[in-house]
């Protein structure tokens, strides 16, 4: 035994950004993280919009209002982009906990794949939002 | 001390002695399968979820208060706010754990986001129920 010292060894921190290099596999990993964070406050807005609908109808006009805005609407697009890339990921890990796609290439390609996958279907479900008048 | 004392000691800790010593507490991996579940339940329920808000986006109070009456989305709706809850609070206490060093600014996110999740689960599912519940002339 090497250590004498009489504290606790010191518990290891995950690395922030700046001490990693810009890859796909790392900016999937952040990317997911970030999405994660989205997602809670994305829970929290449905809960309240259950809790709008509950209360009546003038309290559901001024919540929809909300979302509406042209601040709700970038908080729901993020929304959106967070819901199918979390799909994706999960996806991903599901087949990693399987101990599939390690390879460095396959990993980033799936990578590569979750993000075209959550890119396009933002697009396309904003499209049909538009297309039914929602903006 | 001999190797033998040495082992004799290591008997009489704690999971939380464990713990802090960065052993495994033994609770770990109810946690990653909890998220992992969760997570799976939840690849189908939010592609339900972007396909109900996409049909009820422009849809007026009167005809959404309709479409909750019906049992299929009212409990839809409510297992996709509780498996997003369950995730989301496994996977944002991860996070806070794995940036956040200071033991009370932790331990007060952690269990910040624990009680945001169960107050945001309770309002929704208790709200989902009072409109389902009390509609008139659903069907």
């Amino acid at each position: 035994m090497t250590d004498t010292s009489r504290g606790l060894p010191e518990r290891p921190m995950s690395p922030h950004l700046q001490v990693w290099r810009w890859h796909i596999t790392m900016a999937c990993s952040i990317l997911h993280r970030g999405c994660i964070i989205g997602l809670w406050v994305g829970a929290v807005i449905l809960a309240g919009w259950a809790a709008a609908l509950a209360a009546g109808p003038d309290a559901y006009a001024g919540y929809v209002g909300l979302l509406g805005s042209p601040i709700g609407k970038l908080v729901l697009l993020g929304e959106t982009f967070a819901v199918f890339f979390n799909v994706a990921y999960t996806l991903r890990q599901t087949f990693w906990d399987a101990g599939k796609g390690f390879a460095p290439r396959t990993a980033d390609m799936t990578g590569a794949m979750a993000i075209a996958f959550a890119v396009v279907a933002t697009i396309v479900t904003w499209v049909i939002a538009g297309g039914i008048g929602a903006f | 001390m001999s190797k033998n004392d040495q082992f004799q000691v290591q008997q009489f800790r704690t999971p939380l002695s464990r713990a802090r010593g960065m052993g495994a507490s033994r609770h770990g991996v109810s946690h990653f399968i909890t998220e992992r579940v969760s997570g799976l339940a939840l690849a189908p329920l939010t592609l339900w979820g972007a396909y109900a808000a996409l049909k009820q986006v422009r849809a007026p109070h009167d005809v959404v208060v309709q479409w909750m009456a019906q049992p299929v989305n009212a409990v839809l709706l409510s297992l996709l706010l509780i498996a997003a809850l369950v995730h989301l609070q496994s996977a944002v206490q991860v996070v806070i754990e794995d940036y956040i060093e200071r033991f009370t600014t932790k331990t007060a996110l952690v269990i910040g986001n624990l009680f945001v999740c169960v107050l945001a689960g309770a309002v929704g599912v208790f709200s989902i129920l009072k409109v389902a519940l009390t509609v008139t002339g659903a069907h």
